[in-house]
């Protein structure tokens, strides 16, 4: 089958005054029907100018990106248009029309498409009942809140009923709270309408909490990607061992010997802290520890410290590993 | 002068007045605000960019502005009597009116789009707009109280510079309040046509501040 999304050797080069920024360096990665796919990155990693490739309000410098096998940057403008109504996008920003009512900015996908105005504003009630806001069908933009702003944005990104919904850092301008009930009307829009999602973000609880799969960009290249599972429980870039925080920024701080175990579903249920105690005779001194429901199984993550003694260490390490966990040495800030 | 004598004097005058700032707004606008789309979106970054082509406009529009008006009447002479027919009168002054107001009013128009947030613009991309349809139906709606501002500020320019109609044998109150005014030392007429004047532009200040205020949904 055909990916919905393949992104093939994109490059993306700005041109600065004395010099060039390679935003985008030989990019490589394949979005297949109903992922909600996650591109993580600190800021400056090239994650917006990848996702503004996607749908061309970037053109990159160098690639191809094929969208269901076609190449969206070998279209002309009637093409683009007609490809770009079927991958919508949300923004951190919402960018929603601020001189319009909810009702109107929800109908301007179908506006443009020369829907008729009653089946439109038809589409538009359902809409708003998808997202949750019908009773702000003639409220403006700037009466509401952040994430009622955002559910606006993708009621409108719905509009067009897309197969592909680009998320820009689309929850970064909100408070956890809002951004879990955003987070969840994703998942939700995934799972009922079976929209592909691509998302970025510089936060792997999101990643965590509804992606499958993710990508790691550093620097303009692509660290690592995966299915979250995999990427989560055997960390193989730098970067991505930056965002899980076991490895320090900088040398600002000295780095602390640490244990990591990562659990992966079955074993959470084990007290296993309790049996380091009881068993080994540890004194086990955690140093973080951050463990929750993905994909209906508990995963997470746990640092303690190293013990200073090596024979003692090899016994807990390969205690753990008896008892079927993941560990490995790390340093923790 | 006697009131009975000097009403109806008034009256004619501001009919004038109104008649030479209405028309040449009107058309004014007509040629501007066009010119002020095409400035903003040729630009380098614009959803057309053509910057030759805006590099081009801009120093056209700049030529025309930096003119100032009373010259730009005797220059524009032949072509207004050929254009209304007589460069003399208070019809004829709509015309330079027009030449000198319209490069002012796609400054303005320039100014007000762009305070449009750029993302707006990006998102209607995104969801598969035309140009056209970025134009009519992102741009300037989301621009219309920024505009509406504006356009009170060019009519109350426009509004002054029909004072100076007299030096081409035009009416209006400005007219008045130099010809049969000042240069006659009947200063009640000079005085009561001048506070005519003022009125008008208190008037359309504050009607236009209203009715910006009244259609601007995004601050408040």
């Amino acid at each position: 089958m055909t990916p919905q999304i393949e992104i093939r050797g994109l490059s993306k080069i700005y041109p600065i005054p004395g010099g060039e920024v390679h935003a985008l360096t030989n990019i490589n990665l394949t979005i297949e029907k109903g992922d909600i796919y996650g591109i993580i990155g600190m800021s400056g990693a090239g994650k917006s100018t990848l996702i503004r490739c996607l749908n061309r309000l970037d053109t990159p410098t160098d690639g191809q990106i094929l969208i269901d096998g076609e190449n969206i940057l070998a279209m002309d403008k009637k093409q683009l248009r007609a490809t770009r109504r079927r991958m919508a996008m949300i923004f951190q920003q919402f960018n929603l029309l601020m001189q319009k009512s909810v009702a109107r900015n929800v109908r301007y996908p179908l506006e443009i498409a020369g829907v008729p105005k009653k089946q439109a504003n038809e589409r538009v009630m359902e809409l708003l009942r998808i997202v949750g806001l019908e009773d702000k069908a003639n409220a403006f933009p700037a009466q509401l809140s952040g994430g009622q702003k955002q559910r606006v944005a993708i009621a409108r990104a719905l509009a067009s009923d897309p197969e592909m919904l680009l998320c820009d850092e689309a929850t970064s301008a909100l408070d956890p709270m809002t951004t879990q009930s955003i987070l969840a009307l994703l998942q939700k829009i995934n799972q009922e309408l079976g929209i592909t999602v691509v998302l970025i973000t510089h936060e792997m609880a999101v990643i965590r909490q509804i992606c499958n799969k993710v990508a790691i960009l550093d620097g303009g290249l692509l660290a690592e990607e995966g299915t979250v599972d995999d990427v989560f429980m055997h960390t193989k870039s730098a970067a991505g061992r930056r965002l899980f925080g076991i490895l320090p920024d900088q040398e600002e701080i000295p780095p602390q010997p640490a244990i990591r175990i990562v659990f992966d579903g079955e074993s959470a249920e084990q007290p296993i802290i309790s049996k380091l105690v009881k068993e080994i005779g540890l004194d086990v001194n955690i140093l973080s520890a951050d463990i929750r429901q993905l994909n209906q199984k508990a995963y997470g993550q746990m640092m303690i410290a190293r013990p200073d003694d090596p024979f003692e260490l090899q016994q807990v390490m390969e205690y753990l590993r008896g008892l079927g966990m993941t560990v490995e040495e790390v340093h923790v800030p | 002068m006697t009131w009975e004598k000097l009403l109806p004097l008034l009256w004619d005058s501001t009919v004038e007045t109104l008649y030479m700032t209405f028309w040449s707004s009107l058309i004014a606008y007509a040629v501007g605000l066009p010119l002020g789309v095409l400035l903003v979106v040729t630009r380098k970054g614009g959803i057309m960019p053509a910057p030759t082509f805006n590099a081009v406009l801009g120093v056209a529009i700049n030529f025309l502005r930096s003119i100032p008006f009373i010259i730009m009447l005797a220059v524009l002479f032949p072509v207004t009597r050929a254009v209304i027919g007589t460069a003399i009168g208070t019809k004829s002054i709509v015309f330079p009116l027009i030449i000198s107001a319209f490069p002012y009013i796609a400054r303005m128009v320039e100014g007000s789009l762009d305070e449009v947030d750029h993302g707006i613009i990006e998102a209607a991309q995104s969801m598969g707009s035309t140009n056209w349809q970025i134009i009519t139906k992102v741009l300037l709606p989301e621009a219309v109280p920024s505009l509406v501002n504006g356009a009170a500020i060019c009519v109350t320019t426009i509004l002054g510079y029909t004072a100076m109609a007299s030096a081409a044998g035009g009416g209006g109150l400005g007219a008045l309040a130099i010809v049969k005014g000042l240069n006659v030392r009947k200063f009640d007429v000079m005085y009561s046509a001048s506070l005519l004047l003022v009125a008008l532009v208190q008037l359309i200040t504050v009607f236009g501040g209203r009715l910006t205020r009244r259609l601007d949904h995004k601050h408040r």
